[in-house]
């Protein structure tokens, strides 16, 4: 097999930080003693007078970000998913949702690839936190080239907005040129098929397509579905592949409570769909400390998982 | 000068009885709500929106306006009435306070009622968000100043901290904090919930200047709002010395008014009060 190329999403994050700061002098930038990890230490370097330290404190950030953005500011507010929700949700729901402030919550670290730093610093439930506020949208992009076009979206589109990348290195899965109609709450078809339709997010799309591929090789017609926009969920999408495949497997790197699993359900429940219906993802636990493909092995996070699930559903 | 004039003052003082009539017709008609801060807090929001602050009405937009922000979202009647006096919206609102589809909501909402800031009602984010207003004046160049009322037991919240600190990291000088200092939060006594003394301390150790005041006399404020924007490189914190429920003899230090509202025979009473009040300031005007 070819080896994937591989990009960081958190660097395509900074760097397109960079670059949207030199277009829009109204981008500032907030971090919570992480900018080395989330990389919006590119962004205090170039733009050391947008960019705002805020210390261990999530809560001023997050809040100050929200008057930032009454002033006309568009603030990107940074720290790892589990305690840019989790910790400031009060925060976020009030200042930025309710507020319907004009704030960017990107979050990197989110899922269990953080590995060994344990269930403490592991966020599987920050998508659904996000997803039951009003006004948020939510975003998670899968691969370092999707990064720079949400963060490039996220912008320029008005309104309160929470992203979340993993840790980890990605697979890259786009080319600049496949993302140019990219838009927010529309899925993208990444493979067509016609038995089975895997709906994934995030750091689970690559798993997916390499699923399809080893399926495609048995005879099994899959399509995957690049959910990168979890709120507002792109229904029709989620409808259509009901409607042409025989079965509908979610996959995400969050818990299947509240998330992209919980969403799709959502749909195809009140749509009277008769799909079969499968969630992948950390089943209502905390995980643990360990090497990020042991804890994928063992929460059935795998292109194996995956391949074995889909392989039951046409039986 | 023309605001130490004592008729100034007065003509102040009579606006402040308006505010606590409308407070308390307000939370009568509405059945509920918070009388006890929202009474205590109005000198220092009439001296703000009736003298101190630059803003205007005819455009809740204007990015050169001086800010707002009350931290303590429970004070709201006494913000909206203000707003409504000034002109941002139509007095009958004010009658309309928790009412289903109407746009006085409980607590202040920055969506949907011109005038108001920050959204706020679960304390202690507004000390953030004003810091967040200042870095924006900052950054803009622009001479506009932002305040910020927040509750003595409001300061129990550790994110009111983490902003004391952010705010004097970041030199905001074009920030001016009140405290309302009145010393009772809903479960009694602030020094027996949660000691807070010494107030003046505490802010003093977080690197800001400090002024104390009775909160209750415009004059004083307005001479610390004063002294406040001359400082430099670091926030004032005002501390107002107010009495909860202040204005109606009944409500005063008393804490069972922290959120209920006056019933038909105290809403009588309450008003009798205002209305001599209100007399004997407009005979000497």
């Amino acid at each position: 097999m070819k080896k994937k190329e591989i990009a960081n999403p958190r660097d395509a994050y900074g760097e397109t930080l960079v670059e949207l700061g030199g277009k829009y002098r109204d981008i500032v930038v907030l971090d919570a003693d992480l900018s080395k990890s989330t990389k919006t230490i590119l962004f205090a370097k170039k733009y050391p007078e947008r960019f705002f330290e805020m210390g261990i404190a999530e809560a001023n950030m997050i809040s100050t970000a929200a008057g930032l953005a009454s002033c006309g500011k568009i603030p990107f507010a940074s720290s790892f998913a589990v305690f840019a929700t989790g910790r400031v949700y009060d925060q976020i729901r009030i200042d930025v949702a309710y507020s319907k402030a004009n704030v960017k919550i990107f979050a990197t670290h989110g899922g269990i690839s953080v590995g060994k730093d344990g269930a403490s610093h592991q966020m599987i439930e920050d998508l659904a936190l996000m997803r039951v506020l009003p006004n948020m949208t939510v975003l998670a992009p899968s691969d370092a080239t999707q990064t720079r076009r949400i963060v490039e979206l996220m912008a320029i589109t008005e309104g309160p907005m929470y992203a979340r990348i993993g840790r980890a290195n990605a697979s890259v899965l786009y080319k600049k040129e496949d993302l140019k109609g990219l838009t927010i709450g529309k899925g993208l078809v990444v493979k067509d098929g016609s038995d089975v339709s895997i709906i994934a997010c995030g750091t689970m799309v690559d798993l997916a397509v390499e699923a399809q591929e080893k399926l495609l090789k048995n005879g099994v017609s899959v399509r995957v579905i690049d959910m990168h926009t979890i709120k507002p969920l792109d229904e029709k999408l989620v409808i259509k592949c009901a409607r042409e495949t025989n079965a509908i497997l979610t996959v995400e790197e969050h818990s299947v409570i509240g998330g992209l699993g919980s969403a799709v359900s959502e749909v195809l429940a009140e749509n009277r769909s008769s799909t079969k219906f499968k969630r992948i993802g950390v089943q209502d636990t905390f995980c643990e400390s360990g090497e990020p493909e042991d804890l994928f092995e063992k929460y059935g996070l795998t292109t194996s998982h995956i391949v074995k699930t889909v392989r039951k559903f046409i039986k | 000068m023309k605001e130490h004039d004592e008729e100034f003052i007065r003509k102040l003082d009579l606006i402040a009885v308006k505010i606590r009539k409308h407070i308390i017709e307000m939370l009568y008609r509405a059945k509920s709500g918070h009388p006890g801060g929202s009474l205590s807090a109005v000198e220092a929001i009439v001296t703000l929106y009736f003298h101190h602050m630059r803003h205007n009405p005819k455009n809740p937009n204007d990015p050169n306006r001086d800010r707002f922000v009350l931290s303590k979202g429970h004070a709201a009647p006494t913000l909206y009435a203000a707003l409504a006096e000034c002109g941002y919206f139509d007095v009958k609102e004010l009658l309309l306070l928790r009412q289903i589809n109407c746009m006085l909501q409980g607590h202040p909402v920055c969506s949907r009622i011109p005038g108001v800031e920050a959204s706020t009602g679960s304390l202690g984010h507004g000390l953030s968000f004003a810091n967040g207003i200042a870095l924006a004046g900052k950054l803009d160049k622009k001479d506009y100043r932002v305040y910020v009322m927040i509750g003595d037991g409001e300061t129990d919240e550790g994110q009111i901290w983490e902003a004391a600190a952010s705010a004097s990291h970041y030199k905001l000088d074009n920030l001016t904090a009140l405290i309302d200092r009145n010393f009772l939060q809903i479960d009694g006594n602030t020094e027996e919930v949660l000691r807070l003394e010494s107030v003046r301390d505490r802010w003093s150790a977080f690197g800001w200047y400090v002024l104390e005041v009775d909160g209750h006399n415009i004059k004083e404020i307005i001479d610390a709002l004063l002294t406040a924007s001359e400082q430099k490189n670091q926030p004032t914190m005002i501390i107002l010395n107010t009495i909860k429920g202040k204005g109606i003899s009944f409500m005063e230090n008393n804490i069972d008014f922290h959120g209920v509202p006056p019933n038909e025979m105290e809403y009588k009473l309450a008003m009798k009060e205002l209305d001599t009040l209100q007399k004997a300031l407009e005979i000497t005007l």
